[in-house]
């Protein structure tokens, strides 16, 4: 027992305090005070009736979380005052599951505070530092160790120690080599790879499935395109359309900043990559009348008007751009891929 | 020679000449005379226009200039057509309370047939996207035609629209200020037009790259998702992970901890009773 505790500080200390002047003096603990339901037994066996009202509420609930689960409908829509329309079923079992659930936690807690056992117990803080003797102990024993192993003397066996221990974490990182394959060139090239001047991959508009007429696409229009060949009900779909997909905006020519990306373009109608390159988020959030791309992730913002410029976040690159021209039928046609990989950095990738 | 003098005194020869003089005369005429003065054109279509020049000079005229080629304070209105029209008046963005990134929508305070008007008087300033009629936007009465273009829809608006204005249409956070605001509640003829001309900063979406049966499809989408009931639970304005994290972590945790606090805080004792 403690000093800190009451019947150790009397009350003799207790008066002292303010007769000795002393206004930092420790006060102790205060004395310990009954609980109503300690001394009072009608006290007591109400919060019992409590409790296990309480408990009982919870059985009630789980039951009719059963009972609603068997009988409510669960297309039948409700209205309740302050939620509006909403699935019957679904607001049954939630309030019914969540009653017994609660009931069980409040029942256990007033249980504990009314009834269970009241003793105050102290628990005193000690430094966390041995004490000198048990330190110099250590450091006695440690320099003796290091005597008779001798490591000072006989080098060759401390450079050998040395060695093996440094080499043994490198089989953790040839563990780590499954994680691979690497990459490879499978990101350096998208689907568009395959077009050439002589065989160009006509440009094919993400809600029609059509191919598009440099008329199509007017100024403030926004339009999403994939590579001609490539199906959506293709099994690949989804791996080919995250580096593939497209986004068609057209600027008058003379607000394109940029000479090489208006180059790129035709007319005016600039096709850029729509995954960004920070993390390879689909990005399309366009503004027609800035020209500025945002990506919804973590808002890297690209200025189309000016080669896709990163103007804000984390994107590393600009966007890549899609040469784009007409083929003898008037469609829009690429007839390369894009300059630089698409999409967020990676170790391989050049520049 | 000999022919025509012999039929001179035939007792038709009269009428012929004449009927020839007279074709002269009137062909001549046409040829030569003035230009028929101008006049009052008093059809529905030029009395439309008349009236929303006067509506247009009182409400639009200070930023978008008197005859709507547009100022410093206004762009040129030559050219955006009646659709434009009847969704920034009629959404109650145009007039404009305040220059900002974005402007609102509000309470309209034009009734539909001075918009329509207004919409024409712009209309007959240059060619543009013309105004919808209702069979254009409207979705199918039909459940079973209805649902086929709420699927179609679905996928429409999540290729085109649900970057901007989230996948349940709750709108979204643009840069600078600017949003995309929520289509709960829109007008479908609004929802239409807005595709059709691309209001403020949102991209339009022309015939062209989007028919209009598939801007149809995409209006019975947005209408289903209004109308669909809350499946209960608290929706945090559908907006995805982030809020319904962070609405974990402040309101949930939160107040677990005040409730464990109040309860290590309060000790019945015998002298509170």
């Amino acid at each position: 027992m403690s000093e800190n505790l009451p019947e150790a500080h009397g009350a003799s200390h207790g008066t002292d305090v303010a007769t000795h002047g002393d206004p930092f003096a420790d006060p102790g603990l205060p004395a310990h005070e009954p609980r109503r339901t300690d001394i009072d037994e009608r006290a007591a066996k109400r919060a019992e009736r409590q409790v296990s009202l309480l408990f009982v509420v919870s059985m009630l609930a789980t039951v009719g979380f059963i009972a609603s689960y068997a009988s409510i409908d669960a297309d039948k829509i409700v209205y309740i005052f302050p939620l509006g329309h909403v699935s019957a079923l679904n607001f049954a079992l939630g309030m019914t599951l969540g009653v017994a659930l609660f009931c069980i936690g409040a029942g256990a807690v007033h249980w504990a505070r009314t009834l269970m056992s009241d003793h105050e117990l102290p628990a005193e803080r000690h430094p966390i530092e041995a004490d000198d003797d048990v330190r110099n102990d250590v450091i006695e024993q440690f320099k003796t160790g290091a005597a008779e192993s001798a490591f000072g003397r006989r080098k060759m066996i401390r450079n050998t120690l040395i060695g093996s221990m440094a080499l043994v974490p490198l089989s953790g990182v040839v563990l780590l080599r499954d994680l691979g394959p690497l990459p490879e060139k499978k990101l350096l090239h998208t689907g568009w790879v395959e077009a050439t001047a002589n065989k160009p991959i006509k440009l094919v508009n993400m809600n029609t499935d059509q191919p598009m007429k440099p008329e199509d696409i007017v100024q403030g229009s926004l339009t999403f395109a994939k590579p001609e060949g490539l199906e959506e009900s293709a099994e690949d779909f989804q791996q080919k359309i995250a580096k593939d997909a497209l986004m068609l905006i057209r600027i008058a020519p003379e607000d394109i900043k940029d000479t090489k990306s208006r180059d790129k373009g035709f007319e005016g109608i600039l096709a850029y990559s729509k995954i960004c390159t920070h993390v390879g988020c689909p990005i399309s959030l366009y503004e027609q009348q800035t020209h500025h791309a945002l990506c919804p992730c973590h808002q890297s913002t690209f200025d189309l008007a000016d080669g896709a410029r990163v103007i804000f976040g984390p994107a590393g690159h600009p966007l890549p751009q899609l040469k784009i021209t007409t083929d003898e039928q008037g469609f829009l046609v690429a007839t390369g891929d894009f300059d630089e990989p698409v999409g967020p950095s990676y170790w391989e990738r050049p520049r | 020679m000999k022919k025509l003098s012999a039929r001179r005194r035939h007792p038709l020869a009269a009428v012929v000449v004449l009927l020839l003089a007279l074709a002269a005369t009137g062909g001549l005429y046409a040829a030569f005379a003035p230009a028929e003065k101008a006049q009052a054109d008093s059809s529905a279509q030029s009395l439309a226009i008349d009236e929303g020049k006067k509506l247009f000079a009182v409400g639009c005229s200070s930023c978008h200039g008197l005859n709507g080629q547009g100022t410093s304070d206004g762009p040129s209105l030559v050219g955006v057509g009646s659709a434009a029209v009847d969704f920034q008046v009629g959404t109650g963005r145009m007039p404009a309370q305040q220059p900002g990134a974005q402007v609102p929508r509000k309470k309209n305070i034009y009734s539909q047939a001075e918009i329509d008007q207004l919409a024409a008087y712009v209309a007959s300033l240059g060619p543009g996207p013309v105004a919808p009629d209702s069979k254009q936007y409207q979705p199918s009465d039909d459940p079973v035609t209805n649902a086929e273009q709420v699927a179609k829809g679905g996928e429409l608006f999540r290729t085109n629209c649900a970057q901007c204005h989230n996948f349940a249409g709750k709108g979204g956070a643009l840069t600078n200020g600017k949003y995309a605001p929520s289509l709960e509640g829109v007008d479908a003829k609004h929802i239409y037009e807005a595709m059709q001309t691309g209001p403020q900063n949102m991209p339009s979406f022309p015939d062209t790259t989007m028919p209009e049966e598939q801007k149809r499809e995409i209006v019975a989408f947005v209408r289903h998702t209004n109308d669909e009931p809350n499946q209960g639970g608290l929706a945090l304005g559908s907006l995805g992970p982030v809020t319904e994290g962070l609405f974990g972590w402040i309101f949930g945790l939160g107040t677990l901890i005040v409730i464990a606090i109040w309860v290590a805080a309060h000790t019945t004792k015998a002298k509170k009773s």
